[in-house]
């Protein structure tokens, strides 16, 4: 289908520009960013030919498909896959892949569960975890900051949280892992990852049982909110579900995607350590920086004008909070990762209703570690040469071979 | 345009001229008035745009929803009786002169 199947020359509607460019390809995932000012030099708007949709990568375009959510809408799902036209791989999220009025209602309970009153119960908890962390590792010196850091400290401190029983809990990443595949094209990486995918579905499914959950935790006070109506206790293993898939792993990029921009940017790393109050906002400007979620399908509920063109009914749009995060029209000196920069109204955790419900917590991990980090350790070096981990939405590393000074 | 105060945790105060329409969160952070934060860039999750309204100012405003009740449960510094969320407050010609005290700290 070739939705501007006029000639160049034959109306006044602009022609939306045509790439070549495969967001999901092993070359766009190694370098995304010559890529990413390709498509927003092109247009506001513009047609990827690898998958047939549209895609957006300027930060005014992203910003209005989030925030247009009945006509962008979630609930024919948030990857590629059309659910009007296929049939989902998992019985779809109730939050993430609803539309209103179903998601108000869902997403008002997960936000009573993860709110800013939560936290400050969690506070002190997180943040003994992560010096206790980072005293491990200054006692080692050289380690891998993917594994022993970013996958070591959630590890810590989340399935507690959650209240999840101590056994099988090495299916949580590989099973956030395939679900964040699985919103991607039917490649390599996807077909894998559902073809793996029996164990980890099983064991997650199990986890969301009440009896399962530990009282006090995430889990529990969901179902807690099924005794009082808000939703069915049906309903509840779903949206229990819904942390298990989004909650971990997305911390484990965001955090190891801290590490590596403060092992890069060592004058970062140095105002980082003489103000350690700095650790919250210098998390926050990583997640901006390297925008660890890098991208979220929409499909069009009608013919709508955006930028300049209209886009049919029916349509799937990706829209790229990396690139966005990064246009020149919106923020200065983009490419540069400043942990003082005013960071607010970036997009790496979403806009509008479905901005990421589990922020706070992933703000509180972030800044745990950081805080912790800016505290115990004198310097950090890149000890070996960091290797990429390759998702089709998550970008982050396998591999960070560092080694810690003591301060 | 509309004038609003903003006064900072020691004193120091800044009037801006807020575009109507916009939130005050949004008039302090294009100003450059520093003490709101806005995490969550005024999409009501992370309560730290914490104000506290000036008493003659607080009947005045719409009233606090459920949703801006359970944040405010939250807030880092001390929650007061004339506590909001300056995202959720919309400038419009009817606040002007609208004087609003920023807490010590957010986070
Ligand atoms: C750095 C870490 C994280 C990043 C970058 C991130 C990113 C995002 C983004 C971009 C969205 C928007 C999805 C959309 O609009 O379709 C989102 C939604 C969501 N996130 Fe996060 N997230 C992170 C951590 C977490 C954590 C820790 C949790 C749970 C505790 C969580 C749970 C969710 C849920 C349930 C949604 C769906 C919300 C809705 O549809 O209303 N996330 N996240
Ligand atoms: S900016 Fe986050 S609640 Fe107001």
């Amino acid at each position: 289908m070739n939705p501007t199947g006029l000639s160049p020359h034959a109306g006044v509607a602009p022609a939306i520009p045509h790439l070549a460019i495969d967001p999901f390809s092993y070359g766009f995932f190694d370098d995304p960013y010559p890529a990413h000012q390709e498509m927003r030099e092109a247009g506001p708007v513009v047609y990827l030919d690898a998958w047939n949709v549209y895609g957006v990568a300027r930060y005014a375009e992203v910003y209005a498909v989030f925030n247009d959510p009945l006509t962008f809408c979630s609930s024919r799902g948030v990857g590629l896959s059309d659910f009007a036209k296929e049939k989902p791989w998992r019985p779809p999220s109730l939050i993430l892949e609803a539309d209103p009025p179903a998601h108000t209602r869902t997403r008002a309970v997960l936000s009573k569960v993860l709110s800013p009153a939560v936290m400050k119960r969690l506070r002190d908890g997180f943040m003994a975890a992560a010096e206790a962390k980072v005293d491990e590792l200054v006692a080692r010196g050289s380690f891998d900051a993917i594994p022993d850091l970013a996958e070591g400290y959630p590890l810590s401190v989340f399935p507690d949280a959650l209240g999840l029983k101590a056994e099988g809990r090495d299916h949580l990443i590989p099973y956030a892992s395939l679900v964040f595949n699985a919103f991607g094209p039917p490649n390599e990486l996807r077909q894998q990852a559902i073809e793996r995918s029996a164990p980890h579905q099983a064991y997650v499914m199990e986890q969301c049982q009440r009896d399962n959950l530990a009282p006090g935790g995430f889990g529990a006070c969901i179902h807690a909110f099924s005794d009082s109506g808000e939703i069915t206790p049906a309903e509840a293993p779903l949206l229990v579900r819904s942390l298990l898939s989004a909650g971990l792993d997305t911390t484990v990029y965001g955090i190891g995607a801290a590490v590596y921009c403060l092992a890069r940017f060592p004058d970062q790393w140095e105002r980082l350590r003489a103000d350690p109050s700095l650790a919250r906002n210098a998390f926050e400007e990583a997640v901006r920086f390297e925008s660890p979620v890098q991208t979220f399908f929409r499909t069009t509920t009608r013919d709508v004008e955006l930028g300049g063109v209209t886009i049919p009914e029916g349509e799937k749009i990706l829209m790229f909070l990396g690139a966005a995060n990064r246009d020149p029209r919106r923020w200065e000196q983009p490419d540069s990762y400043d942990i003082t920069r005013k960071v607010s109204g970036h997009v790496g955790f979403g806009s509008g209703i479905h901005m990421c419900v589990g922020q706070l917590v992933a703000r509180l991990e972030g800044e745990a570690v950081l805080t912790a980090l800016a505290r115990k350790v004198g310097s950090i070096t890149m000890s070996g040469e960091p290797k990429r981990r390759y998702n089709n939405t998550l970008r982050g590393l396998e591999s960070l071979p560092v080694t810690f000074t003591p301060a | 345009m509309t004038t609003i105060t903003f006064i900072h945790a020691d004193n120091r105060s800044q009037t801006v001229e807020a575009e109507d329409g916009a939130s005050i969160m949004l008039a302090a952070l294009t100003h450059g008035v520093d003490g709101i934060v806005a995490e969550c860039g005024g999409n009501a999750v992370c309560a730290t745009c914490h104000v506290y309204v000036e008493e003659a100012w607080t009947t005045k405003l719409d009233p606090v929803t459920d949703d801006e009740d359970a944040l405010l449960d939250g807030t880092a510094a001390e929650r007061l009786p004339n506590s909001r969320l300056s995202c959720q407050i919309k400038v419009q010609p009817a606040l002007a002169g609208l004087v609003v005290r920023i807490p010590d700290r957010q986070s």
